[in-house]
């Protein structure tokens, strides 16, 4: 940070502040907040009929049986619906994910795709009438294996009107939606040239998102007959555009806002559920709701897309990484939701780590469709699999030449000042990776932990280290907004279309508003996101709210204060170059007279042609990363397998930290979310392609006693793109455990496992 | 073959409520229906700790009881809780680990029971009373932290008293 | 989501087995896993109106009524004394507080289910059922009985001067359904060792081989170890294969053999 940046980050009164979250209270009081608390008593029951099989055609399908049954309203088959097909992925137009769903679809593609779409007075009503539906299928054989996928016979996508709105490198024919290669100098010369290439493959699997509230929508007509959905998502304006292709309807029609959500992680930047009860609304003019079961949020959701990532590594004797080689295979499942996006992160937010000493590197992949339930976005978006591998991969170049790995990637990682090749030409204006690791090695206790040490009764202790990056944004892509607008207390409106989905980002737009208008956080009411009255926000993901929306936020408040002036200039006969802003009021310098925001206010009431309100939309070139650091330490039985997590520590660079306690929890929760997924929640299929991980009794949630002792820390950075030079910090937190516990559970036992989840029988069956 | 409906009357938060219901109708549908809104639901496997209420002062899940069987008990939900829970959500509040909200009623409720059963609970003995309380967002520690600092705040408070006295 | 037709609370043993005669009938028992079926009933019967909900502690045994929670299990101190801390480490880890105070003794050892950390535990503590027609039967033949129409009434757990316990298992995530579990117990010098999710219902070994006959040792709770991995069958399912089952009977045995003689068993 230059001197300059330090004094303006000094003088920050509200940003850098754990204040409260604005909606706290109400939430850990159990006030009614959610789209199921807020639906109409008299909303009608949608449930849906799902294919046992992973791969079939409706042949027949006959809901007379349905019908009759006493509270059912409709039943609606493939029969019924529009023939134009769509993407519910929630992405900036053209989207990336090619249009290959339709709201029923009389060939279905895995197991757990809808069939049928029931509409009921009662939820009993409406479960027995799904159990009446009787249908034929004609079962095709499934495409499971995502490493036969490409080019298989069997198509998973065989039909004639599949449409992919970007070149994305995709194919129906061969199973493949998406496909690319790039590189930076001449990666297999410098292979060559390397004392030491490790060539390894990870495999990681499908995790799912498990936010506490499922996947729900419910939808009414208004009083002018518009569709009006209010629904569980990060993404209202997607939504709005996703419901409006694939009803057929004009978006002037539809009208999309999100209440408080009940944990999303990027599982509601896919519109999973919305087109079902919007349909029946349509179709029936009643309101309508649809709640997602947790096993339909399971086999029907929008986890994380399996990959397994190659990674050929070439370095020198002294550990300097040279060149980097990584091929993703992605599986995206039945349907397209951010396959051709999600894998782009798996190799350009991991490489870049390595700028430092890399001289060349080339990433390619292959997207591929299988008949498995769709993936879509979680949280670290395919940086977590690319990271986990890469960071493994460094791990047993370091153990391999006996190297300290925190020592060993000193030479190569990236620092502030470097262009990145591997990460589309950026420069890293803020980084303090450096400082993370020095950070960490003492937080942790590094030097006392490294070593391994037996505990007696075949119990050892051992501990494993871990990098991480992702970005802050899309670059080039998103768009965030803000409209903030005086009152004529003096208080303010924010209004935005991002999402708060427990995140807290509504508190931290308001601490920047508050910074920027000189006012207390309670002075800033905050609204949003709402279609019809948010300004527009491709929504709540790729870690873009704070960086993105944030400096919209910013913006918007120094257009406002401009404005409010120049109502001030007219109130007090003066020019505005007379006046400054003084948070409580505007004085004019010469005189001393003032006038305040109550009396600015009210002027903006009357006789005024200067409107006290502004909105401001922002979009960056750039996608500034955060850098993070994570290690853990373990004890592991070697007899039973179980590891237990004794010590995690994590140092992370966010630029500045707009909520330190809120930054803080991020980190926290994306930790046990990165444990769970590497040491117990598994996907696994039966033999017929049906999920078994089901339910919470078969899919295990880390609980409290599953995670150890957390120690999270911040190393600033200033990012001068960003707002009060702040990055991201959403997603990266979940980067690191994966890597750094594979690497204790190696340090412990001696075996690298190269697949998540490592669980106690793999460690204990694979012991050398 | 029709259900037979049954007439069951309960004390809902301090509450006489007489309802006729279903025999398979379940408490956490009953207590919607009352308006008890800070019930949640997370899974169908009786797995999360969402659904928790206190029946006769025993924390339980209403996802799995019968509202027959809670006929004639005393059933509180947080909307009958808040004073007690406003004591120390704050320090929750405090700590960000509110976050996405929706396992907040069953985790105030549990914690509320832990509170009356160990008013002085070790760390441990909050981890494993709430052990059954998953919570997706949060990573557990920052709940633990609110509660610890209540916990010191009440004992502080408790020393300043003896003080003054 | 199970549906019922009636729910009655029974006023008497007799007409909750009265009751119980239609296939369709159905105890209740904790709730907790019987609301996952989707098998439709036409009489719910409670049994919460028969006072069955006490753990009674005489000088002979402790008897615990069928609607006895795993709670109270948990908490008892008559048990705690008695078992080392075994009877509370078998149940603790199972699920949550909330949950632990609906499960109940009758439903979880009725339900003979494979994953039950309580029917391991007290088939290696010695236990017997009292049946509402069946009379009293001991839990391991009551383990491999079908299922009935009989009501089950209490399970009793007598008291034996010096017995030691034991109780161990491996869970994937500390709350989980156990991958294997193993309780110990010493009765009158005599061993027995019960393994359950084998993936299937608990079986109990005793020392057939008399390999702890001349005492417990490392080595001989070892050999013991070997021993019941090739006497219990394992099985596959998605928490872990028949072979890592085998290797776990092995270990967990001998470590819940070698826990008798540690002070409170370190049940672990």
């Amino acid at each position: 940070m230059t001197e300059q940046q330090k004094a303006r980050r000094a003088a920050l009164r509200t940003v850098g502040t754990a204040v409260r979250k604005k909606d706290a209270m109400q939430l850990l009081l159990g006030r009614p907040a959610y789209t199921d608390d807020l639906a109409p008593k008299d909303a009608l029951v949608v449930k849906l009929l799902r294919s046992p099989h992973p791969n079939a055609l409706v042949e027949a399908i006959d809901t007379a049986a349905a019908l009759k049954i006493p509270g059912v309203a409709a039943v609606y088959t493939w029969q019924d619906v529009p023939q134009t097909r769509f993407t519910i992925a929630g992405q900036t137009y053209p989207e990336p994910s090619p249009y290959d769903r339709l709201i029923l679809d009389r060939h279905v593609r895995f197991a757990g795709d809808a069939v049928a779409i029931v509409a009921a007075e009662s939820e009993k009503a409406a479960l027995r009438a799904v159990k009446a539906i009787k249908v034929t299928y004609r079962v095709l054989e499934p495409v499971l294996d995502m490493h036969a996928a490409k080019d298989n016979p069997v198509l998973v996508h065989p039909e004639a009107d599949w449409y992919p709105p970007c070149p994305v490198g995709g194919d129906n024919r061969r199973n493949l939606v998406a496909s690319d290669t790039n590189s930076d100098g001449d990666v297999e010369a410098v292979l060559a040239d390397c004392d030491i290439v490790l060539d390894r493959t990870y495999h990681s699997k499908a995790f799912n998102q498990a936010m506490m509230e499922t996947f729900r929508t419910c939808t009414q007509l208004d009083s002018y007959g518009r569709l009006h959905v209010v629904s569980s998502t990060q993404i209202v304006f997607h939504v709005r555009r996703i419901l409006s292709r694939a009803l057929g309807i004009p978006k002037s029609r539809i009208r999309v806002e999100k209440p408080r959500i009940g944990g999303g992680f990027g599982a509601k930047q896919t519109a999973v559920c919305e087109v079902y009860p919007a349909f029946v609304t349509l179709k029936t003019g009643r309101p309508a709701k649809l709640v997602y079961t947790r096993e339909e949020a399971q086999i029907a959701g929008s986890p994380r897309h399996e990959m397994e990532v190659r990674v050929r590594l070439g370095a020198d004797r002294d550990g300097r990484i040279r060149a980097i080689d990584l091929y993703t295979l992605s599986n995206t499942g039945a349907y397209s939701e951010h396959g051709p996006t999600t894998v782009g992160l798996s190799g350009h937010k991991s490489i870049p780590l390595y700028t430092g000493g890399l001289e060349a590197y080339r990433f390619s992949y292959d997207v591929v469709y299988t008949n498995h339930q769709a993936a879509g976005a979680y949280r670290g978006y395919g940086a977590t699999q690319g990271i986990y591998a890469l960071e493994t991969t460094v791990n047993e170049l370091a153990e391999r030449l006996g190297a300290d790995p925190t020592r060993l990637r000193k030479t190569s990682m990236v620092r502030e000042g470097m262009p990145m090749p591997s990460y589309y030409g950026e420069m890293a204006n803020a980084c303090a990776l450096d400082r993370c690791m020095e950070h960490c090695r003492r937080l942790f206790g590094w030097e006392e932990k490294y070593p391994v040490r037996d505990m007696g009764n075949g119990k050892v202790r051992a501990a494993g280290v871990a990098m991480a990056m992702q970005g802050s944004c899309i670059s080039n892509v998103d768009v965030g907004s803000a409209t903030i607008k005086l009152n004529e207390d003096g208080s303010y409106n924010l209004i935005i279309g991002a999402a708060d989905m427990g995140t807290g980002c509504d508190t931290i737009l308001a601490q920047m508003a508050a910074e920027c208008m000189d006012c207390e956080v309670d002075d800033i009411a905050v609204h949003g996101a709402d279609t019809d009255v948010s300004p527009y926000d491709s929504g709540s993901y790729a870690s873009s709210t704070t960086y993105i929306t944030g400096k919209a936020v910013e913006n918007a408040c120094a257009q406002l204060k401009e404005r409010m002036v120049a109502i001030a200039a007219g109130m007090l006969h003066c020019e505005p170059a007379e006046l400054v802003f003084e948070g409580r009021q505007v004085r004019r310098v010469p005189t001393g007279e003032a006038v305040t925001l109550e009396q600015i206010g009210c002027k903006a009431q009357v006789s005024n042609d200067i409107a006290a309100e502004v909105t401001c939309t922002h979009s960056s070139p750039v996608s500034p990363p955060p850098y993070m650091v994570g290690m853990v330490e373990i004890e592991l039985d070697k007899e039973t397998g179980a590891v237990t997590v004794l010590d995690y520590a994590a140092v992370v660079d966010c630029g500045i930290p707009v909520n330190p306690a809120l930054a803080r929890i991020q980190t926290e929760g994306g930790i046990v979310q990165g444990i769970g997924h590497t040491l117990m929640e598994d996907v696994q299929y039966d033999h017929s392609g049906r999920p078994i991980e089901s339910s919470f009794l078969q899919y295990r949630l880390p609980t409290r006693l599953d995670m150890g002792r957390l120690h999270v820390e911040f190393e600033h950075s200033y990012e001068p793109t960003g707002p009060f030079g702040a990055k991201s910090i959403g997603e990266i937190v979940i980067n690191t455990p994966a890597p750094a516990l594979t690497h204790a559970i190696y340090r412990a036992t001696g075996v690298w496992h190269r697949e998540l989840p490592i669980t106690p029988e793999q460690i204990a069956m694979g012991a050398v | 073959m029709t259900p037979k409906m049954m007439e069951v009357e309960l004390t809902l938060n301090g509450r006489t409520v007489a309802d006729r219901v279903e025999p398979d109708s379940l408490l956490i549908d009953f207590l919607r229906a009352h308006g008890c809104l800070s019930v949640k639901c997370g899974c169908e496997t009786a797995g999360c700790g969402l659904c928790t209420v206190l029946v006769d002062g025993a924390p339980v899940l209403s996802c799995s009881m019968l509202t027959a069987r809670a006929a004639g008990h005393a059933v509180q939900t947080l909307e009958g809780l808040q004073e007690e829970a406003a004591d120390f959500v704050g320090f929750i509040a405090d700590q960000g680990a509110d976050q996405c909200g929706f396992c907040n009623p069953g985790f105030v409720m549990n914690t509320i029971a832990l509170l009356r059963e160990n008013p002085d609970p070790t760390d441990d003995e909050i981890r494993a009373y709430l052990a059954g309380n998953l919570c997706r967002c949060s990573g557990y520690d920052g709940q633990l932290r609110g509660i610890r600092a209540y916990l010191d705040s009440r004992k502080a408070e408790a020393k300043g008293g003896a003080a003054r006295d | 989501m199970i549906t019922m037709q009636t729910y009655v609370q029974a006023q008497s043993l007799e007409e909750a087995w009265q009751l119980n005669q239609k296939r369709s009938a159905r105890i209740l028992g904790g709730m907790l896993w019987t609301r996952m079926e989707s098998r439709p009933v036409s009489t719910a019967i409670d049994l919460c109106r028969l006072g069955l909900d006490t753990i009674e502690e005489t000088d002979a045994a402790f008897t615990l009524g069928a609607m006895v929670t795993l709670r109270q299990i948990e908490l008892h101190p008559g048990l705690a004394a008695y078992t080392g801390g075994a009877a509370a480490a078998a149940v603790r880890d199972i699920v949550g507080v909330q949950f632990r105070n609906m499960a109940t003794i009758g439903g979880s050892v009725w339900g003979r289910f494979g994953f039950s950390d309580l029917l391991t535990w007290l088939l290696a503590s010695g236990a017997a059922v009292e049946l509402y027609k069946g009379g009293v039967v001991p839990l391991e033949a009551f383990a491999a009985m079908p299922y009935d129409r009989d009501v089950l009434v209490r399970v009793i757990l007598p008291k034996r001067p010096g017995a030691a316990f034991a109780y161990q298992a491996v869970r994937i995530g500390r709350t989980d359904l156990p991958v294997l579990n193993c309780a110990a117990a010493r009765l009158d010098g005599g061993y027995r060792v019960a393994v359950g999710a084998r993936p299937g219902k608990a079986v109990l070994l005793q020392d057939d081989a008399g390999l702890l006959a001349r005492g417990l040792t490392e080595e001989s709770a070892a050999a013991f170890g070997r021993w019941a991995a090739g006497q219990v069958p394992t099985g596959s399912n998605a928490r872990g294969s028949a072979a890592y089952r085998t290797h776990l009977v092995k270990v967990l045995s001998r470590r819940a053999l070698l826990a008798l003689d540690r002070t409170g068993g370190d049940q672990g």
